[in-house]
């Protein structure tokens, strides 16, 4: 791990309004601090840790051809998992695509994952989808989309339904900065507005929408700053500062949970990776780019403050990885070991029951011959 | 029965499923205070009140992703997109969201929705208030798509789409929202999704049609009738799917096709219910089939009579086919 005292004090883009725990000194700040047991603060380093390492793993399976996709989170752990543990069970969280930490913390198996990665018959989805466009009811998970900002407004109506409901449930939607560009961006931040929905829109700002700078997405000062327009606080964060995203996130889901409408925050953080293992990052951008957040690392500035504590040691770090190596290998293991979905399976849940045609087509199917690739 | 319009029976069918059904929501453009721009939904928010007839700003993507995400916290929602020219920018919400959303999961979670909206030229409405594009959305896995022609139907068929376990397309021609009267039942009752009905019986030849095009098929056959000619006259009711069993059981006894529809010619619902209609009773037709539709131009203003496929157009299509 590198010396504390080789990183810079503030990450690049920082300004004065960008809410940070992590102080210069490793102390906390008194204003921000979401004052965690030293028991939490360890299960945020564990999902932390369990996240990256999943992630290389996935990508080391891509490269040697045995699952054909990956979208991962390097360096935006701190983002995606110090917001997921703000919420509480019964909140919805309507994801982008690069989010499977949070889920693993609402306590998706680990096993569906790479069911889902592999898409065999076991896969929550049944194969039908791309790896990583996994969904979950009983997590509170919302089916994930490829096309960029759809989920904005699908998440602002769930909230609204539940604010018509007289419910406290309220639903985070992440979606990437790219995605501010999108139209369901304004509708979503609009009707949010406007009807006071208790929803809490965060913006993974990674810098990096595939090949295209945060700076092509608009000519704002900031992503946070839309938000004024809708009648929205927004709040800049240090997406790699664990601590500060889970308080401003727990903030945020009081507020909404209190009947006093949406917040948007911006968390500000890195791509660390390509976009996912069909990208090659190195076409775009090169070490000047990514060695300022290098040193930012979220993993390694938590490493750093908990060892500085007492509560976490090279050796309990050695022992996590060790369990997830174990765990990882085991679920490859048993997913690489199940079939794919049945054919038939093709034709379920277009609708609730088979109309005439699917029933006639499934029939052809299943007597026509099977394609000479294999599935 | 009370004697109603479309308007009246649609409103009517909106009231039934909403005392019936607090899930029930409607939202859209204008939909609250003014009751509609067609006044489809008048009386509703006062009754209902605000929270459950909403005026929602002028955004269809908006209107349709916020409605998803109602359906998927358990509600039933109803949107109104204004006009079915202004549905294009809810294009992907429907296809690649709503649509999908059962399957995607892996029946996990549904999303549920009846989205209704006005159709059809003839009400000098010109290219933004007159298109009929059912077949951007017939071609749409996990739609249902329906379309009726009648007050009866259309309050039947729509507290059945409410029922449905699958996202609906209710398009209402509204050219003849005020102009198609008849008897509506009190209270609910439904006319089952998927089935269309002989208007009229024939002999001769199968005229198939829907939404404010069955009356002009129908005067075509009247007229017909007058040189000789019998046409049977199907009401589609429900665009997809599409009562294959009702078109086949009378193309089998006929031998004689034509397909009517609003919409352009090519890449239209027409080819495919003629198609179908080939794979499934060629050896039965004694005539190639036709279709009389508009024109592949855009919705045209000051031409729109000469646009739209009615019965001046029909009647000799009717007469060249059976004489075939």
């Amino acid at each position: 791990m590198t010396a504390p005292s080789t990183r810079p004090s503030l990450p690049p883009t920082f300004e004065s309004d960008v809410v940070r725990v992590f102080g210069d000194d490793h102390e906390l700040s008194e204003e921000h601090d979401p004052r965690l047991s030293e028991e939490e603060i360890v299960t945020l380093y564990r999902y932390m840790c369990m996240t990256r390492q999943i992630d290389e793993r996935f990508i080391a399976l891509q490269r040697q051809g045995r699952v054909g996709f990956h979208v991962g989170s390097l360096g935006e752990e701190a983002t995606i998992i110090g917001s997921a543990y703000a919420l509480r069970p019964k909140d919805w969280v309507f994801p982008c695509y690069r989010e499977f930490g949070a889920a693993l913390l609402r306590g998706f198996p680990l096993q569906r994952l790479v069911d889902n990665v592999f898409g065999n018959k076991n896969d929550v989805v049944k194969g039908r989808q791309m790896p990583h466009h996994y969904t979950s009811r009983q997590i509170g998970w919302a089916s994930i989309s490829s096309p960029v900002g759809t989920q904005i407004t699908q998440a602002v109506g769930f909230s609204w339904a539940a604010k018509l409901q007289k419910h406290d449930t309220v639903s985070l939607v992440y979606f990437g900065e790219g995605a501010t560009s999108s139209s369901d961006f304004h509708s979503g931040m609009n009707f949010a507005g406007v009807f006071r929905v208790p929803v809490v829109l965060l913006c993974r700002n990674n810098g990096w929408a595939i090949s295209v700078p945060s700076e092509r997405q608009t000519a704002s000062h900031t992503f946070a700053e839309k938000a004024q327009a809708y009648g929205i606080p927004g709040i800049r964060v240090d997406g790699n500062d664990v601590l500060a995203v889970l308080s401003v996130t727990r903030r945020a889901v009081a507020r909404a949970a209190a009947g006093l409408g949406p917040t948007m925050i911006e968390a500000i953080t890195y791509r660390m990776g390509g976009h996912s293992t069909s990208d090659d990052p190195n076409r775009y951008r090169g070490a000047s780019d990514t060695e300022p957040w290098r040193l930012l690392d979220p993993i390694e500035r938590l490493y750093d403050f908990l060892c500085g504590k007492g509560i976490w040691s090279p050796e309990q770090d050695q022992q996590l990885k060790t369990q997830v190596a174990d765990d990882f290998k085991a679920a490859v293991q048993a997913a690489e070991g199940t079939s794919p979905p049945a054919l038939e399976t093709l034709f379920d849940d277009v609708y609730e029951s088979l109309p005439w045609h699917l029933v006639e087509q499934r029939a052809q199917l299943l007597a026509g011959p099977r394609s000479p690739s294999g599935h | 029965m009370a004697q109603m319009n479309m308007v009246q029976a649609i409103n009517d069918a909106l009231r039934v499923a909403m005392r019936r059904d607090a899930r029930v929501v409607l939202l859209g453009e204008d939909v609250g205070r003014v009751g509609g721009v067609f006044r489809v939904t008048s009386g509703l928010s006062e009754e209902f009140g605000e929270d459950r007839v909403v005026d929602t700003p002028l955004s269809e993507n908006g209107i349709i992703g916020t409605a998803i995400g109602m359906a998927l916290y358990g509600l039933v929602p109803v949107p109104e997109i204004q006009f079915a020219d202004f549905i294009y920018p809810a294009y992907d919400q429907i296809v690649n969201e709503l649509a999908k959303y059962r399957y995607r999961s892996g029946g996990d979670h549904s999303a549920k929705m009846v989205i209704r909206t006005p159709v059809g030229g003839g009400i000098r409405g010109g290219h933004y208030h007159s298109q009929h594009p059912e077949a951007a959305f017939v071609q749409v896995p996990g739609l249902k798509v329906v379309c009726p022609s009648n007050p009866y139907d259309a309050k039947g068929l729509l507290l059945a789409a409410i029922e449905d376990p699958d996202p609906v397309l209710f398009f209402e021609p509204k050219r003849v929202y005020r102009a198609a009267k008849g008897d509506v039942p009190e209270g609910q009752y439904l006319v089952p999704l998927e089935s269309a009905r002989v208007v009229r019986e024939g002999a001769d030849l199968t005229l198939i049609g829907y939404g404010a095009m069955l009356y002009e098929a129908l005067d075509a056959a009247h007229k017909a009738a007058e040189q000789g000619v019998d046409c049977e006259v199907i009401d589609l009711r429900t665009l997809w799917p599409v009562d294959i069993h009702m078109l086949l059981e009378s193309v089998k006894k006929t031998g004689r096709l034509v397909v009517v529809h609003e919409a352009p010619k090519t890449g239209g619902f027409g080819g495919e219910l003629v198609s179908l209609i080939c794979e499934k009773a060629f050896y039965h037709l004694q005539a190639p089939p036709v279709r009389v539709t508009g024109f592949d131009t855009p919705f045209p203003y000051a031409l729109e009579m000469e646009y739209l496929p009615l019965s001046h157009r029909i009647l000799p299509a009717v007469l060249e086919v059976v004489r075939a």
